[in-house]
């Protein structure tokens, strides 16, 4: 189905467009499958997935308390001199899929036809879909310790052409002075986020991430910037937590370049907080409410590298944050993620103006807010149910005369996973999923408002 | 654009259908037919994958306990849902240690159902108290696959030695063992130490843990426990932490109740009490890389500083966190 309009392309048409290559290219990385679920831990202490796993790969509270031990259980028999030398703590996972893709409002113009007015190829505004068996990207993972209190995670990931990176590389050092509450980390690794995206229920293209972490205003360029709370980042954490782990803390140093090597935009530092505190509700269970902080700088403008149209070194640096709390309720076999985020960006970054330009006239910070609420029912280890809703809305234009509600998103996403085996040594899927995504005012050519939608089915495996 | 449609919706159905028919078949498993199964540690994997159990096979299923642990009353129903999620791969489906795991282990999990279990406040041979039980679950067992489920909440761990109740049938037609009684510790003194060495000797503790504690005396490469597989005496040297606690008072009720399905016997009716706390401020001098008061004191004496020098070994750190 096409639908023929007239063109208009301005500011937010394009700055929109902007976006929504953005957008399309948060979904791209996210498709990619989480970095979360490790069966050579299972492997190496012969528990069953669901004993960390509320479902694999979300962590329950003793997955974290063992996470945050630097993969320890904390026996004297967590250093590799204690395992049978042939045990290699590797684990693979990918997941291969059928889904369809379908966008409500993109530029489907077919250069063959012209306008009959200016003679150029007539730009048309219609609906795409696309649909067919998948691949998504593949993690490598490799974690454990190095020695008593000595860990390590080393994620090679591959996205779904086969393209290597490394998702995270770290070392942590663990019960410095002998107390939980002192623990170093080192490299490039997910920030302590409880609610997180690397763990996520969720795979398909438009449900398969946080919106709230890595939103950014349409107005923004983000081949100037670009960040995600939901990123792996480089730098340094210190850490603590209780025994029990229901007391947890977090600060990280990070440069200042949302995880990507090379040092580019190398001039200067992020730091990320976070805190949180469970509480036990009787035979609800374990509760959890928590608060955290991203405050960071961002290149405004770029050195270009002569002879190549790559961007250089990043300059003219501007601040950034992004602060929020969430909760984890449970409720016998229910459980409810709610997480508030608020954003905001300096007007330089939000108008795309470099730091040595006067901004445009009535130019200010954009701000934004977002909600986010999950639900999962546990029928029992095999079988989850999954939905979430999550909802952007600007505050503040970095432009006052853009629509107040340009950008703001909304997302539906629900499904289940099924677990026909849970087993100490692999972990199996089948996951069916739909999500469906709207957001205002971003449309390529008319600006209009953009729906989009995934269907995901496919068979998660890790082993 | 009516029969576009219709075309896909069938399209999808047809894809439906095709992803989901493997997943009912794998669903359609028989559950695993090893339940109870005992393999020999020595033996190679089983091939056979373990289905997640199937709650009506379960033979503890119609049994209701109960645990009482101050304000705390756990009921085994609850307990069921936990331990079919956390503990079945090591304990087995019907609690008897034969977990898909289990032969992969060197010390094998407990088994419920012959209700024997090493840490107690209880006499020997008789069976635990539901603190006992918790306490193990809150602290895990040392140097064995055990760990710690302090991340858990009071209830969910009293609902799980509830649970743990149901295995055997020792819980319905016997009570816990009345816990011994702890009286409070003595003054440290250069001779309680001394004493307890003497009794060191005479109640020949050295001739399984070794004349330094270090788990190497002349009996050792012979015991086996309750399950015919052999076990080490504990190494007072190299560890900082005993299988059922860290305080004095723990190594006190060790010693007395002794440590069943191992054999670690009760001196519950050998020793007097006191004599007991000597001998427990002797066994914290052993441990001769764990700072403790018995240590400090005991190496203040041109003799214990002159055993301690010698029973310290230096060597190249092995990351394992043993220092001896």
């Amino acid at each position: 189905m096409t639908l023929s309009v007239p063109v208009r392309r301005g500011f937010s048409s394009i700055t929109s467009s902007i976006a929504f290559a953005a957008l399309l290219a948060a979904l791209m990385v996210a498709d990619s499958p989480s970095a979360g679920a490790i069966p050579a831990f299972a492997r190496k202490y012969g528990m069953p997935c669901s004993a960390c796993h509320e479902a694999w790969p979300k962590l329950n509270n003793f997955g974290q308390t063992f996470k945050d031990n630097g993969y320890q259980l904390g026996n004297d028999r967590d250093a590799p001199i204690f395992q049978q030398p042939a045990y290699w703590p590797i684990a693979l996972r990918i997941t291969p899929h059928w889904h369809r893709e379908s966008t409500s409002a993109t530029d489907i113009t077919n250069p063959a036809t012209t306008d009959p007015v200016t003679g150029l190829p007539a730009t048309t505004e219609g609906q795409l879909t696309t649909h067919g068996f998948d691949l998504t990207g593949m993690d490598m993972l490799t974690a454990g310790t190095l020695a008593k209190n000595i860990s390590f995670l080393l994620v090679p990931s591959a996205d779904e052409t086969g393209a290597f990176h490394f998702e995270s590389a770290s070392v942590r050092f663990d019960n410095l002075l002998h107390t939980p509450w002192l623990n170093v980390k080192v490299g490039k690794f997910e920030l302590d986020n409880i609610v997180s995206e690397k763990r996520i229920l969720t795979l398909s293209g438009q449900g398969g991430f946080y919106q709230g972490y890595h939103f950014q205003p349409v107005t923004e360029d983000t081949s100037l910037f670009t960040f995600g709370i939901g990123d792996n980042q480089l730098g340094a954490e210190l850490s603590g937590h209780s025994r029990n782990d229901y007391t947890r803390y977090s600060v990280a140093l990070l440069s200042s370049n949302d995880g990507n090597v090379d040092l580019p935009n190398g001039h200067g530092y992020d730091t990320f907080l976070t805190f949180s505190q469970a509480f036990q509700a009787g035979s609800l269970g374990l509760q959890r409410v928590g608060a955290f902080a991203y405050v960071g700088r961002a290149p405004t403008y770029h050195t270009l590298v002569a002879g190549d149209s790559a961007l250089g070194d990043g300059f003219g640096q501007k601040s950034f944050t992004r602060a929020g709390f969430f909760g984890l309720w449970y409720y016998k076999k229910l459980d409810f993620t709610t997480m508030y985020i608020h954003g905001s960006d300096s007007a330089f970054l939000g108008t795309n103006t470099p730091s040595y330009m006067d901004l445009p006239l009535g130019a200010r910070k954009p701000t934004w807010n977002v909600g986010t609420i999950e639900t999962h029912y546990t029928w029992n280890p095999q079988l989850i149910l999954i939905n979430r809703y999550e909802l952007v809305r600007m505050s503040q234009q970095a432009l006052p005369g853009l629509p107040g509600n340009l950008g703001d998103v909304d997302v539906l996403t629900f499904g289940y996973r099924y677990y026909p085996f849970i087993s100490s040594r692999a972990g199996f899927a089948f996951h069916n999923e739909y999500s469906i995504l709207r957001q205002r005012g971003v449309s390529p050519i008319n600006g209009v408002d953009v729906t989009s939608s995934s269907l995901f089915l496919g068979f998660d495996f890790i082993f | 654009m009516r029969a576009y449609k219709l075309g896909l919706n069938w399209m999808f159905l047809a894809v439906l259908a095709l992803l989901a028919i493997p997943s009912l078949a794998l669903a359609q498993q028989e559950p695993n037919s090893q339940q109870g199964s005992a393999q020999p540690a020595t033996q190679p994997a089983p091939a056979q994958q373990a289905a997640t159990p199937a709650p009506a096979a379960m033979p503890a299923r119609d049994v209701h306990q109960e645990s009482h642990l101050g304000k705390l009353t756990g009921h085994s129903e609850s307990g069921r849902k936990l331990y079919f999620r956390f503990c079945w791969g090591c304990h087995g489906f019907r609690g008897d240690g034969n977990g898909e795991n289990a032969p992969y282990l060197n010390i094998l999990p407990r088994n419920f159902v012959a209700a024997t279990f090493k840490c107690r406040s209880t006499p020997t041979g008789t069976l635990p108290t539901d603190e006992d039980l918790y306490n193990s679950l809150g602290r895990g067992l040392n140097n064995s696959n055990m760990p710690s489920w302090i991340s858990l909440t009071d209830q969910q761990r009293a609902d799980m030695v509830a649970f743990i109740k149901t295995f055997s049938p020792r819980w319905q037609t016997e009570k816990s063992g009345d816990p011994i009684n702890v009286p409070a510790e003595p003054a440290l003194t250069l001779q309680s130490i001394k004493h307890g060495q003497e009794l060191f000797q005479k109640l020949e503790c050295w001739k399984c843990h070794g004349q330094e504690g270090r788990g190497d005396g002349p009996s050792a490469s012979t015991l086996t426990d309750s399950n015919d597989q052999p076990i080490r005496p504990y190494n007072f040297a190299a560890g900082s932490r005993f299988k059922c606690g860290v305080s004095n008072r723990d190594l006190y009720k060790i010693f007395l109740t002794g440590v069943d399905g191992t054999p670690m016997p009760s001196f519950g009716d050998v020793v007097k009490p006191e004599e007991a706390w000597d001998l427990v401020h002797y066994l914290r001098t052993l441990q001769v890389r764990q700072k403790s008061p018995e240590l400090t004191l005991w190496m203040s004496t041109p003799e214990g500083a002159a055993i301690v020098s010698a029973q310290r070994i230096s060597g190249t750190p092995t990351g394992s966190g043993i220092n001896q």
